[in-house]
């Protein structure tokens, strides 16, 4: 091993740490609200460890507990976790023309939304080393958070748990508001969001759908029209003026 | 009864494809406006229907679950952070899961 894989595997490491206390924390009230999905702390290690995403998790707790089909799973799977193609393409990018192919098998498991952003920002190339030191303390965590939480979850007061158990949705309003400030069309399918999810939950016939199957109705459906009537910008940058 | 594990290793299989294929077979990044759009929006999507109604239910009543969403609502808009929010939130379910 070369001082450069050193310094890559401290960079890694350096990158990863905060990321995997935040994860931990995460996953620990991920595992709370999946407390009664009726899965053993071991499988949710597994769960996590393999899966690394919250969103879908959280997507997918829904429909195994609600013994959804196999199919269900597996389109809302791909659906919440299509955007990271987006990721995977900008990574592709960046990886160096000399490295193995099989890299790219690992390269993969560093596409979730943090770590994808500090590999991203990285001013070196890319290299095996600093990405194996990236995933593994923040999956780790993230694995071991989701396991602690689904026993917790059955070990505390149930007063503690219920206040723990609403955490995941703090987070996720703490993700989803503060671009919806920056951004009309954003803050506007959050409000479709919220309103839909609302009538489809609580107003018959819609009612009577699984929360799992309304997750993945809503998401195709109010996606697609916010696509269709409000196309994003391009990113890339736009030409000088030549007349300035 | 489906099998838990099969749910891990399907949700596992698609998960990684996603992310995989690019990188091996699919190198070339998505053009098409509206596929990007939709992938852009998808988050903002499903985050919302997950939060909501789902946060008046695990409340303990309809007002707390209530009153957690709007304090959630504006701790989030007002750029309190992800961790700070989520404290609130549970420190209100807490707090007045001794009045009811």
């Amino acid at each position: 091993m070369t001082a450069e894989h050193k310094q890559d595997i401290r960079d890694g490491a350096r990158d990863s740490v905060p990321i995997a206390v935040a994860y931990f924390a995460v996953a620990f009230s991920l595992g709370i609200a999946a407390r009664t999905v009726g899965m053993s702390p071991m499988q949710g290690f597994l769960y996590s460890f393999l899966n690394f995403t919250s969103t879908g998790e959280y997507a997918g707790f829904q429909l195994i507990a609600e013994q959804a089909s196999y199919a269900a799973v597996i389109l809302m799977t791909l659906v919440v976790n299509a955007r990271y193609i987006l990721m995977g393409a900008a990574l592709s990018q960046r990886i160096p023309e000399d490295s193995p192919f099989w890299h790219r098998f690992i390269y993969a498991q560093s596409i979730t939304d943090e770590i994808f952003a500090v590999s991203i920002h990285r001013t070196r190339p890319l290299s095996i080393w600093y990405s194996l030191a990236a995933i593994l303390p923040a999956d780790l965590g993230w694995s071991a958070g989701t396991a602690l939480g689904l026993s917790m979850g059955n070990i505390l007061p149930e007063r503690l748990v219920m206040a723990l158990g609403v955490a995941l949705f703090g987070l996720f309003l703490g993700i989803i508001m503060p671009p919806a400030r920056e951004n009309r069309v954003v803050l506007g399918v959050i409000a479709v969001s919220f309103a839909l999810s609302l009538l489809f939950a609580k107003v018959p016939p819609m009612s009577h759908m699984t929360s799992g199957n309304r997750i993945i109705l809503l998401t195709i459906l109010i996606a697609s029209a916010a696509a269709a009537l409000f196309p994003v910008k391009d990113e890339e940058p736009e030409k000088e003026d030549a007349h300035e | 009864m489906n099998n838990i594990y099969l749910y891990i290793f399907l949700m596992f299989a698609v998960t990684y494809a996603v992310r995989i294929l690019p990188l091996t077979l699919i190198r070339k990044p998505i053009e098409n406006r509206f596929v990007k759009s939709f992938l852009f929006y998808v988050p903002y999507v499903t985050l919302a229907v997950m939060t909501f109604p789902a946060i008046i239910d695990a409340s303990g009543a309809v007002w707390v679950g209530a009153l957690t969403m709007a304090v959630g609502l504006l701790a989030a808009w007002f750029g309190a952070g992800l961790f700070p929010t989520a404290a609130i939130c549970c420190v209100i379910v807490f707090a007045c899961s001794f009045l009811g």
